[in-house]
């Protein structure tokens, strides 16, 4: 993408266009990886709901796989992930592992 | 044009000027010696004399941050402070004007803490210079009044959006009763016109965003893009003190001029003391001392060539600075000046006295005290010293 140059841009940084997040792909931030475990996912949707990016998707209403163009690694899926019985259906890996 | 004549108050002044701006919103905590303004306001508020919705907040951080919100949502917004209060208002002033945010706020200008002095000084304003906002500063009440009319067209202006600060000094003008003309209701109404706005985040058809990340690919582009609008100030400023003019008769520019065309000793001096200089400048002309004053009124951007021109006839000029720059060898507007005439071959030689801090009183004998060394400069050629504090005990 070519850069703009500062007579191109908004006035005080503000975005016009709505969700424009789609175009920051934050996956190279990530130092760990979250690994899912569909066996273990009872489906509660609550690593959905507290991902602070996109990185959750979801297929005919069913937990599916992680997005890794923006899942940053922040693990916090991992840590609300109830799983069944105890056993995680997320866990967290480090990358290049 | 129906001007009302009174005799009022520097706060009392702006407050009115407020009251006949009537905007959207404010938020604002109390602090010496601005409270009265929004004292005065609430007032206005609580007696239906104005529409503004009055936010009554817990610090002055959070009222420049309930500002920023505000203003971003689409309104017309003002609020006032000084000294610390402006002070706990840092990471805000900056998140305003980064965001083209017309706020404008009214700053009673006061010393800093420690040690604790609720005084006219202007350390507080010197402060927050550089920090993207427009500054117009006052000498007296009717000026104070006028730059806050003044303030709400510029700081709106469709090519600047930026906020303004309006600085007069803490006591001497903001408790002191003057004799000042009020324009009527109506010509304020219609001088500041209906608020435009721009990208408001109310208007939900069209959604925006403020205040993201913006990372080292593109944070350069947002100072220089910033540098540029400062660049059109001076001259929207002139625009609308031209219209000002036609409805008020009174004049104003970038800077105030006084006897300086043929001068060859001058002052630069900010705010009220620029009051005490003309009466003694006059002396000196009676004498046979040709002698000028510069007072500036638009301090950010500050108009460098304009003053430099201003300037550079004469043979010695002292700046004298309110405010201190500890560990820079001079005071802040000692600087700016010594900017603005430094690229000129044949230029004045220049010394710096710091004066009045923690409002300690500046008298007309030093203004004579000043003005009798630069003769003496003019004379010679010779500078004893380029620094020095007046009006302290040793
Ligand atoms: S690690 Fe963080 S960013 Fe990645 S999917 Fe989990 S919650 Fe989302
Ligand atoms: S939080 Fe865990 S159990 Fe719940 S849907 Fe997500 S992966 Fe499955």
């Amino acid at each position: 993408m070519k850069l703009k140059g500062w007579k191109e841009l908004t006035p005080g940084a503000v975005i016009t266009e709505a969700g424009s997040a789609l175009k920051f792909k934050t996956g190279s931030w990530r130092a760990f990886r979250p690994k899912w475990i569909p066996e273990n996912c009872i489906q509660c949707m609550f690593c959905w709901i507290y991902c602070p990016d996109m990185a959750i998707k979801v297929k005919d209403g069913k937990r599916a796989e992680f997005d890794y163009d923006y899942c940053k690694g922040c693990g916090i899926c991992a840590l609300e992930c109830p799983g069944k019985k105890g056993n995680k259906a997320i866990v967290m890996e480090e990358e290049g592992k | 044009m129906g001007q009302k004549i009174v005799a009022v108050t520097g706060n009392e002044a702006v407050a009115n000027a407020l009251r006949q701006v009537n905007p959207d919103v404010s938020a604002a905590y109390p602090i010496t010696p601005a409270t009265d303004i929004m004292q005065r306001f609430t007032s206005f508020v609580s007696n239906g004399l104005v529409k503004t919705e009055m936010i009554l907040v817990e610090s002055e951080h959070s009222a420049m941050s309930a500002c920023i919100g505000a203003s971003a949502a689409g309104g017309r917004v003002m609020t006032a402070t000084a000294s610390q209060g402006l002070a706990l208002m840092w990471e805000l002033l900056f998140i305003a004007s980064g965001s083209r945010l017309p706020i404008v706020m009214a700053l009673v200008n006061r010393a800093l803490s420690a040690p604790l002095n609720i005084h006219g000084d202007h350390s507080d304003g010197m402060g927050a210079r550089d920090c993207g906002w427009i500054q117009l500063w006052s000498e007296n009440a009717q000026e104070a009044y006028d730059n806050t009319i003044q303030a709400f067209r510029i700081a709106e202006h469709m090519d600047i959006r930026l906020p303004v600060m309006t600085c007069m000094d803490g006591f001497i003008i903001s408790h002191s009763i003057e004799r000042i003309e009020y324009l009527d209701d109506y010509a304020v109404k219609n001088f500041v016109g209906e608020y435009k706005q721009l990208n408001p985040l109310l208007d939900i058809e069209h959604p925006v965003s403020y205040g993201p990340l913006i990372l080292p690919d593109y944070y350069m582009e947002f100072r220089r893009a910033h540098a540029e609008v400062m660049s059109k100030v001076p001259g929207v400023v002139l625009d609308v003190a031209k219209d000002f003019e036609k409805i008020s008769g009174r004049k104003y520019g970038l800077f105030e001029t006084y006897r300086l065309d043929d001068a060859e000793v001058g002052l630069v001096i900010l705010n009220s003391a620029a009051g005490t200089s003309k009466d003694v400048i006059d002396e000196f002309r009676n004498r046979g001392i040709k002698a000028g004053l510069l007072k500036p009124r638009l301090y950010r951007p500050f108009p460098y060539e304009e003053v430099g021109e201003a300037l550079k006839h004469l043979k010695a000029v002292c700046v004298l600075d309110r405010a201190d720059a500890f560990g820079a060898s001079y005071g802040p507007l000692f600087m700016d000046i010594a900017s603005s005439i430094y690229h000129y071959k044949n230029k004045p030689i220049l010394i710096n006295k710091i004066y009045g801090l923690g409002g300690r009183d500046y008298l007309p004998e030093h203004a004579e005290l000043v003005l009798n060394e630069l003769a003496e400069i003019a004379k010679t050629g010779k500078v004893k010293t380029f620094k020095e504090y007046i009006g302290v005990r040793e």
